[in-house]
This record gives structure tokens, C-alpha cells and sequence, in this order.
């Protein structure tokens, strides 16, 4: 409505125009301003909360271009990971090269990864995107194999398993910025992932990001209205393996060493784990999903040697429950916070929580100490978590995980339906408000 | 040479026949129901898993028909309650929950039987000479493997093509409604597909367990290599499966044989890669080097001249 407004009555002076403008862009420009206070935020001001951020960045932006291919065009790679270590490999060589003497600012090697990437992604692009798919996915598993494969048999190119390593501090010095500090680095990285998501973002709204939406919802019909189905894969391919090789780049100056695992399946899993998890199809969700994994990933592992379970779970319930993942979520509830019930149903969530957390405790305790025990045999039956010491020879953590599963989810189960009916009362208000506003 | 090729050809007919076990029920599956199931592999670690913990019970034999049924039973419950809710949401839901499941079993694996590979030997009851040629005695179990294997294909063959039963699994994934409508009970049928595709693969796994290393990884290792067999194989085809295993088996094993490398070949002809340029280490890897590499190229080259595999009817 305020776009349609501000269109019908062309603003009179010259100031009320330019900030009409800048209100177009405020979402980017309160990335920008977050993006610049994040690594200063008490918690966050430190060399490992830098290098979290730099980290959320590159995954964001590999997110990003996996969101294209499969939440904008259909596309399932098992194989994404591919044109990230391609382009990581790609920069990396420069990276040296620049170290050998090459005058480049280290500030450009990222769009070298980017250039990578476009490379390989036009060659298996050209292969793999005649067919949609399941059968597309298949050649992307395939690929990723081969080149994972390869990259271990070319020791000489990617240095294998241990992999190469470069100097970012080499090079021309722009603005005395050597890249010696994370925070450096984080500057660096929070800019490319700006520059990635409004490129990738405007993308999306231009006729080829329209076409790939088409091709995704009905191929028959674009092709019927004159545009081959797969030439639109083919370009959003290409476009996805470069910001995929851009996300690689990064990832080479943040860690100054890349291996062949950097193509691995590990890596494609985790992309995909990610923009499902954070919502298919939602720009917003890939950010969100790349955010949290990489969170889970660096703190979770800090606390339980469990997480990869734990994060398997998490997805396998948003596969189940929340097909539209995080954002989907986030996105049911938008048109219900403006009801009255929505109050309702907010108790009720906040009732069927506890019994929620209250099972999800039990089962967590039942996973650790399994855990503990199989992957630690030596280490004996005596264990400490959450601060309390335990010993697992005794029957009672196993009757307190037990009881705390059971009584949790028989409550959770009654919660559930007090949420379910106080839901079906905040949608009836917001459909009786959408039909007679 | 005589003997080098009788042993690769021996070992590499071997490990085709395990890659048929573990194939033939993803391709039944896949066909039948239309589900890619990305964690067919781990019906394969289970099988090994449970056929080790069992057999310390029970012994070898019974472990052999017991281990299978129970994770064939785990397959039924896999599509009862997780699969059939998830088909809702088209292909791409089915194909992440199974790869979600494929996460999830190897995490359970380590959680019950730890990091490290387990001690699965052959057992004794099965342990001695078949026969013995060249000098090298022939272990029963590989035999036993093979027989397992052509019983298997038997199996598949003639109940799909000769039975009642075949027929009805048929015509229910082309023709749900219409098949529903004659009085049989769809859910059932495709929970009795995954279930027996799930106990082929486990049966594989309690025979297959000895000849591989039997640890969390196996399933990750295995997974893309079975894949390669049914896509080239053809979709649905058990023959094509057979044909595929038989293939990819072969030229493994006598790949891994072959010390020659592109600038051996290149020298033929008197022309020799220098060792700067930038083609030597390309050149310089040899066939035995590249051997992992060989089925998912053919994968690719399949995938993209004949979609639908040697004996497959249909693209997928």
C-alpha cells in the first residue's frame, strides 16, 4: 500500500524524496548497520565470536545459492559442495600465487572462487541439468563423487586429505587492511554476503528468476510458452555453482587452508540440511537456516559429543512436522498475531513447553549416557552432565531419563490438544477477518 | 596372467553378486513405490550389526533368518509411520527423509556398537576350503555368498513375474485407485515392498558384513555405489540389476590390477609428458589409482546418454 501511495502522489521536495528511496532499501540498510555493530556486541567482540560470524557468513551465502537451486528452481543437489570446493580450491591457488608475488589485493581472491565456480558450474551444469528431478539429483550425487574422488587422487592440486595452505596477509595492503585480525576478515566476509544477497535476492525478481519459479511449479507449461525449461536450469545453475564458488572463496581466506573434504558429501549434506531446515523456497529462511546450523554445529559440539544425533533429529522433525522449516513457521503465525485469540494461543504454548522440555530432557539423558558408554568404553560408567555426577552402573539415571520421557510426552500429548484447538480458534478469527475486512 | 585373471574375475563376479543383494531391493522399491531410499545402505549396516550381535547368542544360521526379519520388520514401521505421512509431500519430502534416516541410523550405530569397527569374523561353522586352485584355497563363505545372491535373483524374478502377488505390486504403482478398487489394500502392499526390499538388504549386510569392514561408515561407503547399479542396470529391472553388479564388480577388481597409467600409455607412441607441465599429474595416475573413481563416471555418462539404464523400461 505505501509503494502504490508514495507512486500515485510524486513526492514535492527533493528530501521527502530521497528518504521515500532510502525507506525502499531500509531491510538493506539495517543489514549493513547490523552487519557493522555485530562483531562489536558485548559476547560477540572476540576472536571466536568473530570468527562464529565470519563462519554464519559463508555458510549464509552458500545457503543462499542453494536456495536458489532447489527452493527457486526445484533443482535437489546432492552435490553443491562441489562448486563451494572448486571455487575454495580456485582461490586458494590465487591466494598463493598472490603470496608468490602476484600484486592482487587479498580483497579480491573471494571473486576468484566465484569465477571457480561459474567454470565447473557451466561444464556439469551443461550435463546435468537436461533432466529434472530424480534424476538430476542422481547426476549430482555422481558428480560429487567423481570430483571428491578425484580431488583425493590429485595430490599435487588439492593436496588431498591434509590439503594446501596460503598466507592471507600477502599482497598489496588497501587502506593498511592486511587481514592479520578476524575482525578483518569478518569485514570482509559480512561484505561479500551483502553484495551475494542482494545480487542473488534482485535476481530472484528478474524475468529468469520468474522463468525458474515457472520451471519449477509446471516445465511443460514454460515450455509451451516458448522457453526452454532446460536452458532456465542451466543459467540458475550456473548462477547458483558461482555464488557457491564466492561461498568457497571466503571460506579459503577465513581459514587460510583447504582440503578435499571441502567437496566432500559432508559438506553438500550440511547445505542442505541447512536451507531445509531454515525453510525451502523463503530467502530469508536459507539466512536463518545457516545461522542456526552453524550455531548448533560450533556450540552444540562444544557441549555433547551427541550433536550430529541431535541435529539429525531435529531435521528428520522439521521433515515430518514443518515442511516449510523455520521460516515456514515463523511465517503461519504472521497472519494470527493480529487476532485476539493469538494471546490464547500463546498460553498454550507456553503451557505445552514444559512438558516438552520435560521429555525432551528425559530422552537427551537416555542418548548421553548411551553415548558415553559406547563411544568411551574406557572412561568407565561414571560420568558428569549438566554438573551432576552420575554413574551409569546404577539403575537410577536410567529411572530418572525413563520416567521424565514417559510423564513428558503423556503431557505434552494433552498440551497438544489445548494448543491445536486454541489454533483452530486464531485461524477462523484471521480467515472471518481476511473475508470481511 | 592366467591365474591373475581367474582370481580377478572370481573376486570381482563376488563382489558383484554382494552389490546385487544390496541393489535388487532399492530397485524394487524405487520401482515400485517411487521412492529413492537413500538409507537402503543402512538396512545394510543393520543387518551386519544384527547379525554380529545375534549370531554371539545364537550362532551364524539363525542369525541369517532372524536379522533379516527384524529389519525387515523396521522397514514396515518405517513406512507404516514415518514414510506414508511424508508422500504427501511429493518426492523431494520422501527423498529427505530417507536421507535424514540414513543420518540418523549411523548415529544410532555409534551410539549402540561405538566408533570403531566391530570384530566380525567369519564364523566358524562356515570358515573352510570350498576348494583350491592355483595353490590358494576358496573360502565357503564366498560360495555361500554367491549362492544367496543367484537364490535371491531367483526369487525376485519369479515371484514379480509368475505370481498373484507379483502382479498385484505391480499394477499398485501404476494404478492405485484401480487396484484399491478390486479389493486389495494398497498401504499394505507398498508396507510389504519396503519391508521386503529393507530384509534383502539386510540379508546382504549378515553375508556382506565379513567381506567389508563392518563399522558406522560402511553405509556411507556403499550407499552411492548402489545407486550407480540400479540407475545403470535400469529402473525396476532385476535383471538389469544383476547385468550392473556383475559390471561394476568386474571392473573394479581388475582395475585395481592394472599398474598403467596414461603416460605409460602415452610412451607407446613415443610422446613423453614432461614433469612441469601441468598435464603430468593427470597423466601420472595410474588405473589402479582411479578405480573408486570408475563406477560413479559411469553413473555420470549413463545418466546422461541413456537415462534409462541398460534393461530399464522407463526413465524414472
Amino acid at each position: 500500500m505505501n509503494g502504490a501511495g508514495s507512486r500515485a502522489a510524486p513526492s514535492l521536495d527533493v528530501r521527502t524524496g530521497a528518504l521515500a528511496g532510502l525507506a525502499r532499501y531500509r531491510v538493506w540498510i539495517a543489514a549493513v548497520v547490523l552487519l557493522a555493530l555485530l562483531p562489536h556486541v558485548p559476547g560477540l567482540a572476540n576472536d571466536f565470536g568473530r570468527s562464529l560470524l565470519s563462519q554464519m557468513g559463508i555458510a549464509a551465502v552458500f545457503a543462499l545459492s542453494y536456495n536458489l537451486l532447489l527452493g527457486q528452481t526445484g533443482l535437489l543437489s546432492f552435490g553443491h559442495a562441489v562448486y563451494f570446493g572448486l571455487g575454495a580450491y580456485a582461490a586458494i591457488h590465487l591466494m598463493r600465487a598472490i603470496n608468490g608475488g602476484l600484486p592482487i589485493p587479498m580483497a579480491f581472491v573471494p571473486l576468484a572462487g566465484a569465477a571457480g565456480g561459474l567454470l565447473v558450474g557451466i561444464v556439469f551444469g551443461a550435463v546435468s541439468t537436461r533432466r529434472a528431478g530424480v534424476v538430476f539429483a542422481l547426476i549430482s550425487l555422481g558428480i560429487g563423487e567423481l570430483v571428491f574422488a578425484a580431488m583425493r587422487m590429485l595430490q599435487g592440486f588439492s593436496g588431498g586429505e591434509e590439503g594446501i595452505t596460503a598466507n592471507r596477509g600477502g599482497g598489496p595492503h588497501w587502506l593498511g587492511v592486511n587481514f592479520a585480525s578476524q575482525l578483518d576478515v569478518y569485514y570482509l566476509i559480512a561484505f561479500w554476503t551483502l553484495v551475494s544477497a542482494a545480487l542473488l535476492y534482485y535476481f530472484i525478481g528478474t524475468p529468469v528468476g520468474r522463468l525458474c519459479n515457472a520451471v519449477r511449479d509446471n516445465p511443460e507449461r514454460a515450455e509451451f510458452v516458448g522457453y526452454s525449461a532446460q536452458r532456465v536450469r542451466f543459467t540458475a545453475f550456473a548462477v547458483a555453482a558461482t555464488f557457491a564458488g564466492l561461498a568457497g572463496g571466503l571460506h579459503a581466506v577465513n581459514y587460510e587452508i583447504v582440503a578435499a573434504e571441502a567437496v566432500g558429501a559432508a559438506r553438500s549434506g550440511s547445505v542442505l540440511l541447512m536451507v531445509y531446515i531454515g525453510g525451502v523456497s523463503n530467502f530469508v529462511g536459507a539466512i536463518l537456516g545457516a545461522i542456526t546450523i552453524t550455531w548448533l554445529q560450533v556450540s552444540l559440539s562444544d557441549y555433547t559429543a551427541a550433536w550430529q544425533l541431535y541435529l539429525g533429529l531435529f531435521f528428520m522433525a522439521i521433515v515430518l512436522y514443518a515442511p516449510g522449516g523455520l521460516a515456514g513457521l515463523i511465517m503461519m503465525h504472521v497472519p494470527l498475531a493480529r487476532t485476539a485469540a493469538f494471546a490464547s494461543l500463546l498460553r498454550a504454548y507456553a503451557v505445552a513447553v514444559v512438558p516438552l522440555l520435560v521429555a525432551l530432557f528425559g530422552a537427551a539423558l537416555l542418548l548421553e549416557i548411551n553415548y558415553r558408554l559406547s563411544t568411551q568404553p574406557q572412561a568407565g560408567t561414571r560420568m558428569t552432565l549438566l554438573h551432576v555426577d552420575i554413574d551409569a552402573a546404577t539403575p537410577w539415571p536410567w529411572l530418572v531419563a525413563a520416567l521424565a520421557l514417559i510423564v513428558g510426552i503423556f503431557a505434552a500429548r494433552r498440551a497438544c490438544r489445548t494448543v491445536a484447538a486454541a489454533w483452530r480458534d486464531a485461524s477462523a478469527e484471521a480467515a472471518a477477518a481476511r473475508a470481511y475486512p | 596372467m592366467l591365474e591373475l585373471v581367474t582370481f580377478s574375475l572370481l573376486n570381482g563376479v563376488v563382489y558383484g553378486l554382494l552389490l546385487f543383494m544390496l541393489s535388487s531391493g532399492l530397485t524394487l522399491i524405487w520401482s515400485m513405490m517411487g521412492v529413492l531410499n537413500f538409507a537402503h545402505a543402512s538396512m545394510f549396516m543393520l543387518g551386519a550389526y544384527f547379525s554380529y550381535q545375534l549370531g554371539r547368542y545364537i550362532g551364524f544360521w539363525p542369525a541369517l533368518v532372524i536379522a533379516p526379519l527384524v529389519v525387515g520388520a523396521i522397514g514396515a514401521a518405517i513406512e507404516r509411520y514415518g514414510l506414508r505421512y511424508v508422500h504427501r509431500q511429493g518426492h523431494v519430502g520422501e527423498i529427505l527423509f530417507t536421507f535424514g534416516l540414513a543420518y540418523l541410523i549411523a548415529e544410532l550405530v555409534i551410539m549402540i556398537w561405538g566408533r570403531n569397527p566391530i570384530e566380525n569374523r567369519v564364523p566358524a561353522t562356515i570358515d573352510f576350503s570350498l576348494f583350491s586352485l592355483f595353490g590358494t584355497s576358496y573360502p565357503f563363505y564366498k560360495g555361500l555368498m554367491m549362492a544367496i545372491s543367484l537364490g535371491m535373483f531367483a526369487f525376485l524374478y519369479l515371484a514379480f513375474k509368475r505370481t498373484r502377488v507379483g502382479l498385484v505390486i505391480q499394477a499398485a504403482l501404476s494404478h492405485p485407485q484401480m487396484v484399491s478398487a478390486l479389493g486389495h489394500d494398497v498401504p499394505k502392499v507398498f508396507v510389504l515392498v519396503f519391508a521386503i526390499g529393507c530384509a534383502l538388504a539386510a540379508m546382504a549386510g549378515v553375508i556382506g558384513g565379513f567381506a567389508l569392514l563392518t563399522e558406522p561408515n560402511m553405509a556411507a561407503a556403499l550407499g552411492p555405489i548402489v545407486f550407480v547399479v540400479v540407475v545403470v542396470g535400469g529402473l525396476g529391472s532385476i535383471p538389469g540389476a544383476l547385468i550392473a553388479s556383475m559390471l561394476i564388480g568386474i571392473i573394479q577388481t581388475f582395475a585395481v590390477a592394472l599398474d598403467y597409467s596414461l603416460l605409460d600409455f602415452l610412451r607407446q607412441f613415443g610422446v613423453t609428458v614432461l614433469r612441469g607441465s601441468p598435464f603430468y599429474e593427470i597423466c601420472s595416475i595410474k588405473i589402479a589409482q582411479a578405480a573408486p573413481l570408475l563406477p560413479y563416471l559411469l553413473l555420470v555418462l549413463m545418466l546422461i546418454l541413456r537415462p534409462r539404464g541398460l534393461m530399464g523400461t522407463r526413465e524414472s
